[in-house]
């Protein structure tokens, strides 16, 4: 029996055998079968099988009208704390957090980022101190989706300031519901408060929740970043859909006929259209194994264009555009809010910053995909301690 | 307008062709090669014709029975990259892509059998003589007129901005016939009432004349009839093989500079390791992916009438803007060399502004593609 007939039986199965009604159960099941993540090995939500055929596994739940919104709720932690589980976790650490994440039951969020550590997150300060069998973590993280409903969160912290920075940094999960953490959310400038900042004040982990080796932080960091840009990057979106697709209701809403305004509309358009086109062609070359530069520059586009796209189409509203509907309540936001233009243009600022800044995105293609030298750099053979701050 | 589905894997034949061009291109017309043609009274040497005959090239598209390739535009643009990124000079654009699409488009069999073969076999050059006012893009400014005689017609009027004109053998020539429809005739060159002046490009390496008919006789109407529409898609065509050139210049640019970024020292480091460098040449990277993904799905789309009505404007807007930017960053990143008669850097630029020119500057793109979409 081929792969995909052996996949096939199995979601024919699991289909036949678990009602919709319970999503936890039936996700539970889907798990049991190994069809929650097909390259895993059999007991941890997999088969051993080839990554491919997970996203024929997704298709054909979705056709079937399956429940299938786990990974977008839960998304850090199936997007990106199962990989990182599955390449440098314990048996027994994947045995008691994979199942739960998958059923939702358990919601991860990600703590990477610190008031003086975006870029440079090698170079991020939270300290954790070995006591015994314990881990001491004291610091403070931010930019953390999910941190207030989550239960589990992915942590790298600083064990020793005294080598370069890369090397001092170790991983951990964090029980989100432990003594000394404080989640407070974040409001930005929206009014609202997607993320929060998360406090740590002496919380203690236990070092059975420590991933791979002490000192290994960054390694595993980087399994957890290669994993977010597959999980945010691959889709292909229709032609006119998405920011633009707002700035062409709302020329058309206008009646305009302003040549000026239109050549601008139209300018946009053509961007946008060669973005999407350029995503295509990437994913198309990616999957025949030959993939090139086309696939590095997508982020960096898809930023520029939507902060133009969003500015552009408040512009079209003219004076409509200084308005701001509901006014700025802080609250944080619920599901799927309403999003008008001019509160879109505020949110697409953040674009060119999260997951990768446009100068760092730049620094990427310049350095591996043109070959140019890097920046010589004043932090890189000195102890973390020593490195200045501010 | 729906969008279409297409591939962008390269094939081994497009591979091949690819490969071919470039090392024919580099063997026979290098850039010592093209300086010197470019400074010549035609910038062009009609035996290298003969060479890209022998090739194929000159009669790519045309089918096998009239003595072409029998290709599609996927192939020919392939060759457009490469001849734009060695800014190759001579009638391929004008010959092989703008007079054979035409004739193709609206000859009628017994026209295409006189004609295309003639293209095919590098004996004859071709051009199209349409544009008459300098930003009169659009066919409704064709005011040339075309009056019967007794045996065929009689042109009157004054075209500009024809593309090597001076080397044609044959003129595609756009007039209006008397009730007022534009109808395509084609002219041989020496014919009594034509004269051809040649202008100084600012891109030496593909020439411009003027062409003045007065009462320049022809018997051949193509299609015995208006050929808007086939002089239409003759030029969406031309906009697509313009786009793929154009990607081709914009990349080779990008080499240059990314080059020159890495073994130019200054202040002890190779500029490259400078942001100010390092982001520029990969904001050159991000312009030229865009641009090509816009020129190879026009390529891939010629065969549908609706979608190349948004595709061929889609691609030239972007192309050409992209193509100037890079051009004009290339100069910038080499500085003052960059800006010597010696070094290549100003071959690019100069293509890359008259190439925004030709068949109508991003502007005019932009309103033929917001026409197509409806806004």
């Amino acid at each position: 029996m081929s792969d995909i007939d052996r996949v096939d039986a199995l979601v024919d199965r699991l289909l036949a055998e678990h009602s919709f009604d319970d999503p936890q159960a039936f996700w539970g099941a889907q798990y049991d079968l190994g069809l929650a993540w097909v390259w895993f090995p059999e007991g941890f939500g997999g088969l051993g099988l080839a990554r491919g055929l997970q996203s024929r596994i997704n298709r054909r739940l979705e056709e079937a009208g399956a429940p299938t919104w786990n990974r977008r709720v839960n998304i850090l932690g199936i997007g990106m704390g199962a990989a990182v589980l599955a390449a440098h976790g314990t048996d027994e650490q994947k045995r008691r957090w994979l199942r739960p994440m998958f059923t939702t039951e358990e919601i991860w969020c990600q703590l990477f980022s610190e008031p003086g550590a975006g870029s440079d997150l090698a170079g991020l300060a939270t300290r954790a101190v070995r006591d015994g069998d314990e881990w001491v973590v004291t610091g403070q993280k931010v930019w953390t989706t999910l941190a207030h409903i989550a239960k589990w969160g992915l942590l790298v912290t600083r064990t020793d300031p005294d080598v370069p920075k890369h090397r001092g940094l170790t991983y951990f999960v964090v029980d989100m519901q432990a003594p000394g953490v404080d989640v407070r959310p974040l409001y930005q400038i929206t009014g609202e408060a997607e993320f929060n900042e998360v406090f740590f004040d002496e919380v203690r982990i236990p070092d059975d929740q420590r991933i791979d080796d002490v000192g290994a932080g960054w390694r595993v960091a980087m399994t957890t970043l290669m994993n977010e840009r597959v999980a945010i990057g691959g889709d292909t979106t229709p032609r006119g859909s998405g920011a633009i697709a707002e700035a062409v209701r709302v020329w058309k809403e206008s009646r305009s006929d302003d040549p000026v305004l239109r050549d601008e509309l139209v300018r946009l358009w053509a961007e946008w259209e060669a973005f999407r086109l350029t995503a295509a062609r990437a994913s198309e070359m990616a999957k025949a194994g030959t993939p090139g530069p086309e696939g590095s520059t997508g982020k960096l586009v898809w930023a520029d264009l939507n902060k133009r796209i969003t500015s552009f189409t408040v512009e079209l509203m003219g004076m409509d555009g200084a308005v701001f509907p509901g006014g700025y309540r802080l609250i944080r936001p619920e599901g799927r809010d309403e999003m008008p233009p001019q509160k879109a243009f505020l949110r697409a600022r953040a674009n060119s910053i999260e997951g990768g800044t446009s100068e760092i995105m730049m620094n990427i293609i310049g350095e591996r995909v043109l070959g140019l030298p890097p920046e010589p750099r004043v932090d890189k053979d000195v102890p973390w301690k020593e490195v200045p701050r501010g | 307008m729906a969008e279409r589905q297409v591939s962008y894997a390269p094939t081994e034949e497009l591979e091949l062709i690819r490969s071919t061009a470039r090392e024919f291109l580099a063997d026979r017309l290098g850039i010592p090669v093209v300086r010197e043609l470019m400074m010549s009274e035609s910038g062009f040497d009609r035996s290298v014709w003969k060479e890209l005959a022998e090739l194929g090239w000159t009669g790519l598209t045309i089918d096998e029975a009239h003595g072409g390739g029998g290709f599609g535009f996927v192939e020919l643009s392939v060759l457009a990259e490469e001849m734009g990124r060695a800014v190759t000079p001579g009638p391929f654009l004008a010959s092989a892509v703008l007079a054979t699409e035409a004739i193709k488009a609206a000859g009628t069999a017994e026209q295409q059998a006189a004609l295309l073969p003639r293209l095919a076999s590098g004996e004859a050059v071709a051009t199209v003589a349409v544009w008459e006012r300098p930003r009169g893009w659009g066919l409704d400014d064709v005011a040339t007129t075309a009056t019967p005689e007794a045996s065929g017609w009689a042109l009157s009027g004054t075209k500009r901005f024809v593309l090597d004109a001076h080397l044609a053998d044959l003129l595609v020539v756009a007039a209006r016939l008397p009730d007022g429809e534009v109808g395509l005739f084609v002219v041989e060159a020496g014919a009594s009432g034509m004269s051809i002046d040649q202008v100084p490009a600012l891109d030496p390496t593909r020439r411009i004349a003027d062409v003045v008919f007065d009462g320049a006789r022809t018997a051949m109407l193509l299609g015995d009839g208006p050929g808007a529409d086939a002089l239409a898609r003759a030029l969406r065509l031309g906009l697509v093989a313009l786009a793929n050139e154009q990607v081709g210049g914009a990349q080779r640019c990008l080499e240059m500079s990314v080059e020159h970024a890495k073994t130019r020292y200054q202040f002890g480091r190779p500029i490259g390791s400078f942001q100010a460098i390092k982001h520029r040449c990969a904001e050159m990277l991000v312009r030229v992916e865009q641009a090509r993904s816009a020129a190879y799905y026009a390529a891939r789309v010629t065969d549908d009438t609706d979608e190349l009505r948004v595709a061929a404007p889609l691609a030239a807007a972007l192309c050409s803007e992209a193509y100037l930017w890079v051009a004009g960053e290339n100069i910038q990143v080499h500085g003052g060399i960059g800006f010597t008669w010696e070094h290549d850097a100003h071959l690019y630029f100069k293509r890359a502004k008259a190439s925004t020119l030709l068949f109508g500057d991003p502007r005019h793109h932009r309103r033929m593609l917001g026409d197509a979409l409806g806004l």
